[in-house]
C-alpha cells in the first residue's frame, strides 16, 4: 500500500489551470485547495460559487456537471459541505469543487443556470440534508415523500428505529 | 426546461387540455417511474418526471456498515448490472486504501464488466421492443441473457445480486471450466445479434416508431447531464472506458460507437453496436487472460485463503480482525467513475479514518439521464413518450437508491 501525501498548500498548486484562473479573476472566491490521490478539490467561498461555476465552464469547458452531493460533519461547524463534481468531456479532466455552510444558515447559489443538470442533484440535497439552494425554481422533495418531516441522510437521524 | 417551474403550462379548464397521471404502476414505465404528463389533444406540452417510489436509503445504510458489506449494497442499486456497480464501488475504496490489484484480478474484472453490459444491453432491448409492439425479440433476448445469468452463476453462485468483487481482488478464483463456457456463449454471440438485427433495423415499423422520435441534440445533452450510450446516439464522442481508463481498459483494444441523430433509433443502433464491441473485448480478454494470483498482497484488507487459515496463525488472527471489526482506510475522499451500460455510472467515498464510510454517495447514470425525458418528449405524442423512456434505458433502483 502506498499513498503519496496530498498537497494541501494553495501556493503550491498556483499553476494548476483552474486555480490560476479563479484566482485572477475572482480574488477571494477560492479558499482552499488540496491534491489527493491524484484529484483535485478546490474549496470556494459561498457568495461567489455560482460566478466562479460559469467562469470554469466558459473558460476551462468544465461543461459537464458530473454530480452535486454534501457530507453532514455534525457536529463540527461549518457543519455541511456541498460537494460539486465538475467534468471537462473535450479536456478529459476532473474538478471537485466544495463549499462549507453552518449548520444554521445552510443555504447557497443554486447552478441550475449553468448546468440545467444540477435540477435534480439540488432537489435531493435539498430533500436528504435540508440545504437550500436559492434560484432554483422548484425546490421540492425528490425522493422522500412530500410530507416527510427530517431529512434522513444528516447525522443526526438515526439509521434505524423511529425518532 | 419548462417542467423545472411548479406551475402547469396548460389552463385544465380548457377544452382539449388534459393532466394525465402516467405510473407508477405501468407496464412501459420500467419500474415505478411516475410521470405527470399535460396534454392537448394526444400532443405532450409538459412532462414532469416523479420519483422516489423505490427510495430505500442505500446511502444511509453504507454509513452503519463496514467497508467489506457495503459491496452486497451496491449490487442491489441496480440489478441489471451488478458486476459494475460492484467494480466501481471496490475501485473507490481500492484508490482510498492505494492498493495495487493483480492483472489477473483487473482482467477478470473486464471480462465480467463487459458480460454485464450484454446482460444489461439485452434486457433493454428486450423490453424496449416489447414496449413499441415486437414481442418476439424479448424471447430472443431473454435467451441469451439466460447465457450471461448462467455463466454469472458458475462464477459467483449467483445470477443476479452476484457481489463477486472483493476489495482488493476477487472473492474466489474462477471455478474450472468457466473459461470454456465463457468462450462458446462469445462465439456464439455475434450470430444472436445477427439476429436480433434482422428483426428490427431494417424493421419498417420499428423506424416509423423510432426514427426522429425523442431527439435531443448535443448541447442540450451534455447541458443534462446525459451520460454513456444515450450521449453517444447524440454525437458526442465519449467514453469513460477510453478516455479515463480504469481497471487496465486501457490494454483492450475497442471502437467507441457514435451516431449523431439523437433520436430513438440512434441510442437503439448505439446500444447493439456496443454489445459487438463489448462481445469483442471479451474474446481478447480471454485470449489474453493472466496467470496469477487474484487478490491484492495486503493482509489487512484481503480475507486471507482458507487453505492459510488453518495452517498459519497470522492469517487467522487477520481473518478474525476483518471480519470482527472491519479494516481502516486512511481519511479522504475519491470519487471514482466508470462506464455503465447506463452511462457514468460514480461513487463518492469519503473516509474519516474509520472502519465504517463516513459517506457514499451513488453518481447514478440513470438518474441524471432522466432529466432528459422533459426535453425528448416536449411537443411529441404520448406513444413516443413510451418509446423515449424505453431508450434511455432507465433502471428506477438505481434512481431512487
Amino acid at each position: 500500500m502506498s499513498l503519496d501525501p496530498a498537497i494541501t498548500d494553495l501556493e503550491a498548486l498556483q499553476e494548476r489551470a483552474p486555480i490560476a484562473l479563479l484566482r485572477s479573476a475572482l480574488p477571494g472566491a477560492v479558499t482552499g485547495g488540496k491534491f489527493d490521490r491524484g484529484e483535485l478539490t478546490l474549496w470556494i467561498e459561498r457568495a461567489h460559487l455560482r460566478e466562479a461555476c460559469s467562469l470554469l465552464k466558459s473558460d476551462l469547458h468544465f461543461n459537464f456537471l458530473a454530480d452535486v452531493t454534501c457530507v453532514d460533519w455534525h457536529p463540527t461547524e461549518p457543519r455541511f459541505e456541498v460537494v460539486y463534481h465538475l467534468l471537462s468531456i473535450p479536456r478529459k479532466e476532473r474538478l471537485r469543487l466544495k463549499v462549507r455552510l453552518a449548520g444554521g444558515d445552510a443555504s447557497l447559489e443554486s447552478v441550475t443556470s449553468v448546468w440545467p443538470a444540477a435540477d435534480f442533484f439540488e432537489r435531493e440535497v435539498f430533500d436528504l440534508f435540508g440545504v437550500r439552494f436559492q434560484g432554483h425554481l422548484n425546490l421540492r422533495r425528490l425522493l422522500m415523500p412530500e410530507d416527510w418531516e427530517g431529512h434522513p441522510l444528516r447525522k443526526d437521524y438515526p439509521v434505524e428505529g423511529y425518532r | 426546461m419548462a417542467h423545472l417551474t411548479p406551475t402547469p403550462a396548460l389552463d385544465p379548464t380548457q377544452e382539449g387540455v388534459m393532466i394525465l397521471n402516467m405510473g407508477p404502476q405501468h407496464p412501459s414505465t420500467h419500474g415505478v417511474l411516475r410521470l405527470i404528463l399535460e396534454i392537448e389533444g394526444e400532443n405532450v406540452v409538459r412532462l414532469v418526471p416523479d420519483i422516489g417510489y423505490l427510495h430505500t436509503g442505500i446511502e444511509k445504510t453504507c454509513e452503519a456498515k463496514f467497508y467489506q458489506q457495503v459491496v452486497v449494497l451496491t449490487d442491489r442499486i441496480d440489478y441489471l448490472c451488478p458486476m459494475t456497480n460492484n467494480l466501481c464501488y471496490v475501485l473507490a475504496v481500492e484508490k482510498l486504501l492505494g492498493l495495487e490489484i493483480p492483472p489477473r484480478a483487473q482482467w477478470m474484472r473486464v471480462l465480467l464488466n463487459e458480460l454485464t453490459r450484454i446482460n444489461s444491453h439485452l434486457v433493454w432491448l428486450g423490453t424496449h421492443a416489447l414496449d413499441i409492439g415486437a414481442m418476439s425479440v424479448f424471447l430472443y433476448c431473454f435467451r441469451e441473457r439466460e447465457d450471461v445469468l448462467r455463466i454469472f452463476e458458475m462464477v459467483s453462485g449467483q445470477r443476479m445480486m452476484t457481489s463477486y468483487f472483493r476489495i482488493g481482488g476477487l472473492a474466489l478464483e474462477p471455478p474450472r471450466g468457466f473459461f470454456q463456457v465463457v468462450k462458446k456463449f462469445a462465439d456464439r454471440f455475434p450470430a444472436r445479434v445477427d439476429e436480433y438485427e434482422s428483426l428490427l433495423t431494417e424493421n419498417r415499423i420499428w423506424k416509423d416508431r423510432t426514427r426522429g422520435v425523442g431527439r435531443i441534440s448535443a448541447e442540450d445533452a451534455v447541458a443534462l447531464g446525459v451520460s454513456g450510450p444515450s450521449l453517444r446516439a447524440s454525437g458526442v464522442d465519449y467514453d469513460l472506458r477510453r478516455d479515463m481508463p480504469y481497471s487496465s481498459y486501457d490494454k483492450f483494444r475497442f471502437h467507441v460507437p457514435v451516431k449523431h441523430e439523437g433520436d430513438v433509433y440512434a441510442r437503439y443502433l448505439v446500444r447493439v453496436q456496443e454489445m459487438r464491441e463489448s462481445i469483442g473485448i471479451v474474446q481478447q480478454a480471454l485470449a489474453g487472460m493472466p496467470e496469477g494470483p487474484i487478490k491484492a498482497d495486503a493482509p489487512k484488507v484481503v480475507l486471507p485463503d482458507r487453505e492459510k487459515m488453518k495452517t498459519q496463525m497470522e492469517a487467522l488472527i487477520y481473518h478474525f480482525k476483518i471480519v470482527t471489526e472491519g479494516f481502516t482506510v486512511p481519511a479522504g475522499e475519491v470519487y471514482q467513475a466508470v462506464e455503465s451500460p447506463r452511462g457514468e455510472m460514480g461513487y463518492y467515498v469519503v473516509s474519516d479514518g474509520t472502519a465504517k464510510p463516513y459517506r457514499v454517495h451513488m453518481r447514478s447514470p440513470s438518474f441524471a439521464n432522466l432529466q432528459a425525458l422533459p426535453t425528448m418528449c416536449h411537443n411529441r405524442l404520448i406513444a413516443d413518450v413510451v418509446a423515449a423512456i424505453g431508450s434511455i434505458d432507465i433502471v428506477l433502483g438505481e434512481i431512487d437508491r
